[in-house]
């Protein structure tokens, strides 16, 4: 990655090209593009005109001090705040150049293609098969065998195959909490979705748990295009490609990684980073 | 040396905290041991006065007539018949009206009016709501009957099961609703598959609560199954249970009467354990 590369801060409100931005070969995509997004609850604002990308195949990571709106931010992205009334979200939100905001989009497909994983581990109280085949059943019908492999090929993918595959009967909620949140990405990973949402996988986890989880991510990131929350300045260092930096409701900065953690151009991104406030 | 009263001081308040605690333990045990003691009071005596009678006779023979022998097959029959009825039709519509309330219209501003209206219902003495049914149902029909009696005691699992549903699906964490909701699940696939399995043994317990509590009610069935002294499947006509027959019998002066109260006390009690065991161990083996 060359730090040379202008990657204008979004508070100017010129917005980050991601044909700039991307140095590689092939021309990087916005999956999801954020326009002026707003979010109430109530009559709290908590998101405040927020634009930017996130770049396909890409891990983008969202820091800043706590109530900042990241959790926010993420749980505008698969309408999950809809759960709840009094929530309300204003702006543009667009999956593939579709507007998923637009009441007409069917919630509950998006939210498969739009993962999530959440900062508490929250296995289903069913057996491990089950967590996983639970959500696959949801938009597929599959054979037995075709399950099975489904099923294998997910904790494969989660790095928890090894240690379940001869308890997948066993409940759930059995295993140690860094199992648990493996679990989680398997089930998220095994509804075969586009999108991954972190909302700080590893705070709950021990250093080992930490950094499978973050390899994992970086090898999901080649398939998948990932956001993640974290308070972690070397874990969002190390796993993502592009970092926003939130505060108070507002993203203050946005850019390439390197150059968010080396060279920021707003003195608040700078003081954070330093652990100076937050 | 100036820390000298304060040690004496912590040291005092420390032996005031230990005796507060020992006293406060000694109260919770003798509160256990006094409600305990009470429990196999009431189970020895029951067991005492009613295993005697319990014969294959009790099973096979109807009520007797004053003074003479017989067993309480009618009433075990209508015991059952009526229970199961009740809770049949109480049971969908509690679990129905307590999922509205905690998933479907938590934030409604309904819900409160009608937790309210349960909770009055919950704790309306039975007699009232036998009386209830007494105007709706026995009177258009002409008579009392088995179906009036199931009426009653649905009106009475109702009440219990809203309330233990709601309960049992209100401490479910939101955390995974979200977690199955994020994977695409519907609302109504969350509930059934998430939901549910999660309250499933606080749920069966309120059912439970519910059976155990029909099958002890006699005030509800006064006015509504009246009681029959024969043998009677017709769901129309009056019907014999073991409540009606208890009371009766146990205010009878006669023996026979009298210890075949206790028997039917017995079996009440039995069938009631036997059935919350059977679905413990259900409710356990299924959430493994
Ligand atoms: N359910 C809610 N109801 C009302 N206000 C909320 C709710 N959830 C969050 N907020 C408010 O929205 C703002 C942003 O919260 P959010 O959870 O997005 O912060 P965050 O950046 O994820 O913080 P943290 O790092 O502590 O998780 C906060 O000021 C918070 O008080
Ligand atoms: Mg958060």
């Amino acid at each position: 990655m060359s730090v040379s590369t202008s990657s204008t801060p979004a508070l100017s409100g010129a917005a980050t090209s991601p044909a700039v931005v991307q140095q590689s070969a092939t021309p990087a995509l916005d999956k999801i593009r954020i326009e002026n997004l707003s979010f109430f609850y109530g009559q709290n604002r908590a998101l405040k005109d927020i634009t930017l990308s996130l770049t396909e195949n890409q891990v983008t990571a969202f820091i800043g001090p706590s109530g900042c709106g990241k959790s926010t931010l993420l749980r505008v992205l698969n309408r999950i705040y809809e759960l709840y009334p009094n929530q309300r979200a204003e702006g543009t939100v667009l999956l593939d150049g579709e507007d998923i905001l637009d009441p007409k989009q069917d919630r509950n497909v998006l939210r498969a293609r739009i993962g999530m994983v959440f900062q508490k581990p929250t296995p289903f109280p069913m057996s491990i098969y089950e967590n996983i085949a639970f959500g696959v059943r949801l938009y597929d019908h599959l054979s037995r065998s075709e399950m099975d492999e489904r099923v294998e090929h997910a904790l494969r993918g989660a790095a928890l195959w090894n240690e379940v595959k001869d308890k997948l009967h066993a409940s759930g909620t059995s295993l140690s909490g860094g199992q648990q949140q493996r679990l989680c990405i398997a089930r998220t990973v095994a509804v075969k979705p586009e999108v991954i949402l972190f909302d700080e996988p590893c705070s709950a986890l021990d250093p080992i748990s930490t950094s499978r989880i973050e390899e994992l991510i970086d090898e999901l990131s080649s398939s998948y295009t990932i956001a993640i929350v974290t308070h972690n300045m070397q874990q969002a260092a190390r796993v993502s490609d592009h970092t926003a930096f939130m505060y108070l409701g507002e993203l203050v900065e946005f850019g390439e990684t390197q150059t968010i953690f080396t060279a920021p151009k707003q003195k608040k991104t700078e003081e954070y980073i330093t652990g100076r406030f937050g | 040396m100036s820390m000298q009263p304060d040690k004496v001081r912590l040291r005092s308040l420390s032996a005031r905290r230990r005796s507060a605690n020992v006293l406060f333990q000694s109260l919770c045990y003798i509160a256990t041991a006094l409600g305990l003691t009470a429990l196999f009071l009431i189970l020895g005596s029951l067991l005492h006065n009613g295993l005697g009678g319990v014969s294959l006779r009790v099973f096979t023979e109807n009520t007797p007539g004053p003074g003479s022998q017989g067993g309480l097959r009618n009433a075990i029959v209508g015991s059952a018949i009526m229970t199961v009825l009740g809770v049949c039709v109480g049971t969908p519509i509690g679990i129905l009206a307590g999922t509205f309330m905690a998933e479907y219209g938590r934030y409604n501003r309904v819900t409160p009016i009608v937790r309210f209206i349960n909770d009055i219902l919950l704790s309306a003495p039975s007699i009232i709501i036998g009386l209830f049914v007494y105007e709706l149902v026995v009177v258009p029909m002409g008579g009392f009957s088995a179906l009036a009696g199931s009426a009653a005691l649905a009106l009475i699992v109702i009440p219990v099961v809203v309330r233990t549903t709601e309960d049992m699906l209100l401490l479910v964490p939101n955390s995974l609703r979200e977690a199955a909701a994020s994977i695409g699940a519907p609302r109504s696939v969350i509930i059934r598959s998430v939901s549910y399995k999660a309250a499933q043994a606080g749920i069966v317990t309120g059912i439970l609560l519910a059976i155990a509590r029909v099958s002890g009610e006699t005030a509800p069935l006064l006015f509504t199954a009246l009681g029959n002294l024969n043998f009677s499947l017709d769901l129309k006509g009056p019907m014999a249970s073991l409540p009606l027959i208890i009371n009766q019998f146990a205010s009878s002066a006669y023996p026979e009467w009298q210890s075949l109260a206790w028997t039917g006390a017995l079996i009440v009690t039995a069938a009631v354990l036997l059935l919350s065991i059977a679905a413990r161990v259900l409710v356990s083996k299924r959430s493994d």
